[in-house]
């Protein structure tokens, strides 16, 4: 087995093997773990594993790997600290919370990323702690219309049971799939009537995650339904029918596009990285003498492209083509091919 | 769908006017509407009206791909570098810096490189690309090698390039002098060359010199 399989393995394990434990001790040596749930948390620890194993894989390739270094090297350089925790913040609202980025990209397109995004944040975070025995409610003795919710089994605060907080909470995942599914008909649309999309899209890294959070938040709707109007008619079947896309869906998780979600914060260390290398020294071309990059910025893609093993070396006082910047680069394109028809001239 | 294997994009820098057109139309195209992909460089400004239209060359082993930290950028089984994918790109800018072609191009704002994915929404159903269509002098043709063969019979299509010591093959070609019988078109070796015009210019004084002498 190469080095590289075994170290994400070795990762996928521990982080798997943590999370178990935390299962352990956070639902009070599964005292509150509820049985019937143990489908979904195998399902997550699975997904754990394999989302673990393919991000170390990932995080050891030349160029992700400098850019993983190098993000934490910037982040923390004591010259530059405060400015980039006043940044974090800004950016993790920004770019994270609110999608600018993608709002910038496309309205439409947003308007589908964040209802879709807030919606999968909610069901995860009543979700997993649920599912893990993280979280329980219990009656208060002296008034039986009271809950009170236990988080890692510590006593915390109470609400009315009939009550709109008791309400909202108890109906969170309602709310999340209202989302969900909202945003999964607007990514639909956009994906039946733009020809762009439709050029490029391909049913399993496209169509394929829109209609499993479809169907999970269809079939999770369908539970409320049943269980508040139709006096639970069907409920056993729904209830095996919601397992089976959820579990789908975390099995899934580290091989499709939902992987994504785990790369996306790398984009903070890469803003980190750009921000430190513009205030630094800056590469000229050895061409045309003009700025055109952070020296850092180029001297770290000569390393990764070594790595890689890429021969763009030059046996001159340019020493390598990344010296050059990319209009020259067009330009030079050009030049070369004048060269051969000048010399069919002097032929 | 797929883009046809018979269909092949050639260029022939030499024959580009700077009409513009190429980025007109470019910006028409589905896959990244609004924003041109094409460069259309002037070589020498100051000095020469040569200008040189740019498309990805779609590499047969794309740097770009090989250094995206995110994976983002993928190669289709026709052969069609894709421009990165939306979900993935971090915006790190190492793609514009690392292409041997200086082709991608970094939309800041939006965190996303965008390139040229020669109009793959009009390719793979047997279309032309945008630039190709229009062009006026077919500096950018797109058609069968027998097409380009019997329009070009001086020229021969190429698509190995040379960067320092690395040998890169395109998908895209370039028309280079038919009795040359270059295994590839040396881009680095070109670094202190002039732009045309001026050598052009010299050459006609010079035949004119000569006539008249």
């Amino acid at each position: 087995m190469a080095k590289e399989t075994i170290k994400a393995t070795l990762w996928g394990a521990l982080v798997t093997s943590a999370l178990a434990i935390l299962i352990i001790v956070g639902s009070r040596n599964l005292a509150h773990f509820d049985a019937a749930l143990v489908g979904y948390t195998f399902a997550v620890l699975f997904a754990t594993f394999g989302i673990t194993y393919r991000y170390a894989m990932w995080l050891q390739r030349p160029p992700t790997a400098l850019y993983w270094k190098r993000g934490w090297q910037v982040f923390f350089r004591p010259r530059h600290l405060s400015r980039n925790l006043a940044q974090w913040f800004g950016r993790v609202t920004g770019e994270f919370a609110l999608n600018r980025f993608i709002f910038r990209r496309s309205k439409s397109r947003w308007a589908a990323h964040w209802l879709i995004m807030w919606g999968c944040v909610m069901a995860m975070a009543i979700t997993f702690p649920l599912v893990f025995g993280w979280i329980h409610f219990e009656t208060l003795p002296e008034d039986i219309h009271w809950y009170r919710t236990y988080i890692f089994g510590f006593s915390t605060f109470a609400f009315p049971i009939h009550s709109i907080f008791g309400f909202m909470i108890f109906h969170g995942l309602v709310w999340a799939s209202i989302l969900v599914i909202a945003g999964v008909m607007l990514a639909m649309r956009r994906r039946m009537r733009d020809h762009g999309a439709a050029a490029l899209q391909q049913f399993g890294e496209d169509f394929l995650p829109l209609i499993l959070l479809f169907a999970i938040s269809v079939t999770g709707l369908m539970l409320t339904a049943s269980y508040s109007w139709m006096k639970g008619y069907g409920y056993d079947f729904l209830a095996i029918l919601h397992a089976i896309t959820v579990i789908f869906t975390l099995l899934w998780l580290p091989f499709g596009k939902f992987f994504h979600i785990f790369q996306r914060p790398a984009q903070l260390g890469v803003g980190f990285y750009k921000d430190v290398g513009e205030r630094s020294a800056q590469a000229q071309c050895r061409r045309c003498k003009e700025a055109f990059a952070s020296r850092m910025h180029v001297e770290d893609l000569i390393k990764v492209e070594q790595q890689l093993g890429f021969k763009y070396e030059i046996d001159d006082a340019t020493e390598h083509y990344q010296w050059i910047c990319p209009r020259c680069r067009r330009s030079m394109l050009a030049l070369a091919q004048g060269r051969e028809w000048n010399e069919e001239v002097k032929r | 769908m797929a883009v046809p294997r018979h269909n092949q994009f050639f260029i022939d820098p030499n024959r580009c006017i700077g009409c513009q057109a190429c980025v007109q139309a470019c910006s028409e195209c589905d896959t990244h509407k609004g924003h041109p992909m094409i460069h259309l460089e002037y070589v020498d400004r100051a000095h020469s009206v040569q200008t040189v239209p740019v498309v990805c060359m779609h590499c047969e082993a794309p740097t770009c791909a090989e250094v995206c930290p995110a994976d983002a950028i993928k190669r289709t089984e026709d052969g069609v570098v894709q421009t990165a994918r939306k979900p993935r790109c971090i915006a790190c800018n190492n793609c514009v810096l690392a292409c041997p072609f200086g082709v991608p191009e970094m939309e800041t704002e939006l965190k996303l490189m965008m390139k040229c994915d020669m109009c793959y929404d009009r390719t793979s159903v047997g279309k032309k690309p945008m630039c190709a269509t229009v062009c006026p002098s077919q500096a950018l043709f797109f058609g069968t090698m027998e097409e380009i063969e019997r329009l070009r019979p001086r020229s021969t299509p190429i698509n190995q390039f040379k960067f320092g010591r690395q040998i890169i093959a395109t998908k895209v070609h370039i028309m280079i002098p038919k009795t040359g019988r270059a295994a590839y078109i040396d881009v680095t070796a070109a670094m202190d060359e002039r732009s045309m015009g001026k050598d052009i210019t010299l050459m006609i004084l010079d035949e004119m010199l000569d006539v008249r002498g």
